[in-house]
């Protein structure tokens, strides 16, 4: 392994001795034609795991799950063609939601490249717009550096997911292994310290202001910004509200915390972002989800904008201070800044911000309504998961209902512990996930919680957990439906539910198909049952456990403002708006 | 909307056209014209593209540009700074009778005359969009057979070159 007199290696064993080099741990994949070179030295690699997935959609997912969860790169690996194009969906994902990935392919010899080979598809040209970069290897000498370019691609800056993909005949030949000691990228140079001028005049703003909020997005989370904005928020008093991808972030029983804003967030969280004269915004970017009608979304409110990604800065909403950096070196010198203002004796004064928000958080608290037939809550069965397992568990979750319950009703306390598919909206994520979480933290309880039809999509890794030892627990919430579009019809389609009904309480029987993957199937159908069930769940470690709680298709998500619609008109119920003004 | 010139300095790696095309198309943007040639930098490409866009979304491509890790530098190049050709090939309908009147909006544009038969002329223009829009409605009455035209390249006037460090690029930072 000595620099100066360099190895021949094969490609393949090159590909492996890079993942090495790039500290890699643990690779999801499924081997095939293309990338069946590959393997062969991976069977000797000491270093390097590989748990070999039911299906490439999950072993991606995986490896966002298992990104997300410890803030390292995660990898996976496929062949050529389908096994390629299953991995288009985590790739997006990981996009979206700037989730450091590193996808391995292997594709046809390059002399077949182009004629429409067996298990041929130009991933590198159906990626492009999925990935912040990829790359197409044909030469043997080239993988180490596509490598390293790779990881430090994925994790660096705005994390993304990148795609090698590289053809069979580069894995068969053979060259000297050198892992280049420099990455030479002269076009990539992200920005991460900010501009010293701009966070002066972001300390004025915040001081001057009179209702300003922390608006707060996954970015705090993957930048690990979460002890410098506690804080920040201490130390000024200003209000917090945490998006669906910053649920963590923040601890949700501090007293600054407003929860959620967005589609069914908080009301105070929506209404403080709605009223506010300032929005702090860090690593968040404007979602569709969260500003509703964006023309009339917090009207009031002048912008600091703080993101690693210039194009993220006035995309949607034009910022009064634009801050390219890293958000936790901005806020390390934000915190300096304001310490020097208190020091001379200036405070911000949010005093009346503080009564009309402590209003509002009093007066519309989340909660729910339990079924009058004695059937199961959803919520509440989410609500004594979260109580229960308590906050140093690791929840994921697939799309819908289930996810909002979960994002609103279990209280997280740490960065890291809710993991979502958030703005891809990718159902099936939940298991995947839960299974590369558990693999990077094995110590930890980690929750899958998931609705019936999401857990269709990708229940099939529960034998990669059964067989490799990774005892997640599943949390599935069965309405038999698909709850949320089935919520959508209740609203806007007159209560027509065309092709909602899944039937989930007759097929499949969800004990049997647990106890047929090697896990433990437990079933739940009453309130009295819910905490022993998850009791016992809990206790069970030696496989994975999969609760079948069997609720109530009715329960909806709310507090909801309709889509195309302003954050003003928010409903708390159905027709149930809130009254801003204080009648006091 | 207005149109915009921007170069946009490339690494000359494979699929970096497509890269940059497909950007445009995603955001919604329709590029005008697009040129691609080396440079006096090795393994550097330069593109010269023309968009019709508001600025703001302008700024928003720009960034997305950015992004891209294979593209080195974007300036945009307004008209009144800089140097702006394209080159356009144009074969006229013609007759005994009207080729002299042709050949006379050739000379008035400065324009050549590249190939002659019977019963066409193919005419050689190159200036910057207005001369070749002005030209072709000239040509029009004539009758036009066929029209092909290359991409707006564009460079700077004065002294300085886009890959000196002193030119500004636009939106590397917010």
């Amino acid at each position: 392994m000595s620099e100066t007199t360099p190895e021949q290696l094969t490609g393949a064993q090159s590909l492996i001795r890079a993942l090495e080099y790039a500290d890699v741990d643990v690779v999801f994949g499924i081997p095939g034609g293309a990338i069946l070179p590959a393997y062969d030295p991976l069977m000797d690699s000491t270093k390097v795991r590989h748990i070999l997935v039911r299906h490439e959609q999950a072993g991606g997912h995986a490896a966002e799950g298992y990104a997300a969860a410890t803030g390292r790169v995660g990898v996976c690996m496929a062949t050529s063609g389908p096994g390629a194009t299953n991995l288009v969906t985590p790739i997006a994902d990981a996009h979206m939601d700037s989730v450091p990935l590193v996808a391995i392919t292997g594709q046809v010899p390059s002399s077949a490249i182009g004629t429409d080979a067996f298990q041929e598809a130009d991933i590198r040209g159906i990626t492009m717009p999925i990935t912040k970069h990829n790359f197409l290897v044909t030469d043997p000498a080239e993988i180490p550096r596509a490598i390293k370019e790779a990881f430090h691609l994925a994790s660096t800056g705005r994390p993304g997911p990148v795609l090698v993909d590289i053809s069979k005949d580069a894995l068969q030949a053979t060259s000297a292994f050198h892992w280049p000691d420099r990455i030479d990228l002269p076009g990539y140079h992200p920005v991460t310290r900010p501009h010293s001028k701009q966070v002066r005049e972001a300390a004025r703003l915040i001081l001057e202001s009179r209702r300003p909020v922390f608006y707060v997005g996954g970015g705090v989370i993957r930048a690990n910004a979460s002890p410098q904005l506690f804080r920040l928020a201490e130390m000024t008093g200003i209000p917090v509200v945490t998006t669906l991808m910053a649920r963590g972030a923040f601890p949700d029983d501090h007293p600054l915390h407003l929860g959620m804003p967005g589609m069914h967030g908080t009301v105070s969280a929506v209404g403080g972002l709605q009223k506010s004269d300032l929005l702090i915004t860090l690593g968040a970017r404007f979602d569709d989800r969260v500003t509703g009608k964006l023309s009339s979304f917090a009207p009031d409110a002048s912008i600091i904008h703080v993101d690693i990604d210039p194009a993220e800065i006035s995309k949607n909403r034009v910022a009064d201070v634009p801050i390219v950096g890293d958000v936790g070196e901005f806020m390390t010198e934000l915190i300096s800044v304001i310490a020097e203002d208190q020091a001379a004796g200036r405070f911000g004064d949010y005093e009346a911000w503080w009564a009309t928000l402590s209003h509002w958080l009093e007066t519309y608290p989340l909660g729910f309504d339990l079924p009058d037939d004695g059937s199961l809550s959803p919520q509440y069965v989410i609500q004594r998961l979260g109580q229960i397992s308590g906050p140093e568990s690791v929840y994921t979750a697939g799309v819908g209902q289930h996810q909002m319950w979960a994002a609103q009703f279990i209280r997280y306390a740490h960065p890291r512990t809710w993991l979502n598919s958030g703005g891809l909206g990718t159902m099936g994520y939940a298991v995947p996930a839960a299974m590369g979480a558990k693999v990077g933290l094995p110590d930890t309880t980690v929750w899958a919680v998931d609705g019936d039809g999401c857990f269709q999509m990708t229940n099939q890794e529960l034998a990669t957990c059964s067989i490799n030892d990774i005892p997640i627990k599943v949390a599935l919430i069965n309405n038999s439906s698909l709850g949320m579009v089935r919520q959508w019809q209740t609203l806007f389609y007159n209560e027509r539910y065309s092709q909602t009904d899944l039937h989930s309480h007759r097929f499949p029987d969800f004990v049997k198909l647990a106890e047929a993957y090697g896990c433990h199937g437990l079933q739940c159908d009453s309130p009295e049952q819910v905490d022993v069930t998850i009791e016992k769940a809990l206790s069970l470690n030696d496989a994975p456990v999969v609760i079948d709680f069997v609720v109530h298709k009715d329960a909806m998500v709310w507090p909801m403002v309709a889509a195309g619609t302003s954050n003003d008109d928010i409903m708390v119920a159905r027709e149930m708006a809130p009254s801003w003004d204080r009648e006091d | 909307m207005s149109r915009h010139t921007l170069s946009v300095l490339v690494e000359d790696k494979p699929g970096v056209l497509a890269r940059v095309a497909s950007l445009f198309s995603r955001r919604g943007f329709n590029i005008e014209s697009l040129a691609v040639g080396p440079t006096e930098i090795p393994d550097v490409s330069r593109m010269t593209i023309v968009v019709s866009v508001e600025s703001l979304p302008l700024e928003q491509v720009t960034k997305q540009l950015n992004k891209l890790i294979n593209v080195l530098k974007i300036v945009e190049l307004d008209e009144d700074s800089s140097v702006q050709r394209q080159i356009l090939l144009v074969k006229v309908k013609t007759d005994l009778e009207a080729r002299s009147q042709i050949l006379e909006v050739v000379q008035l544009f400065r324009a050549k005359v590249v190939d002659v038969a019977l019963d066409a002329v193919t005419i050689e223009a190159t200036g910057n969009h207005d001369k070749l829009t002005a030209l072709l409605r000239l040509l029009e009455p004539f009758g036009i057979k066929e029209i092909v035209q290359s991409g707006m390249v564009a460079v700077s006037r004065g002294g300085r070159s886009i890959t000196d460090r002193s030119v500004r690029p636009v939106d590397r930072s917010a």
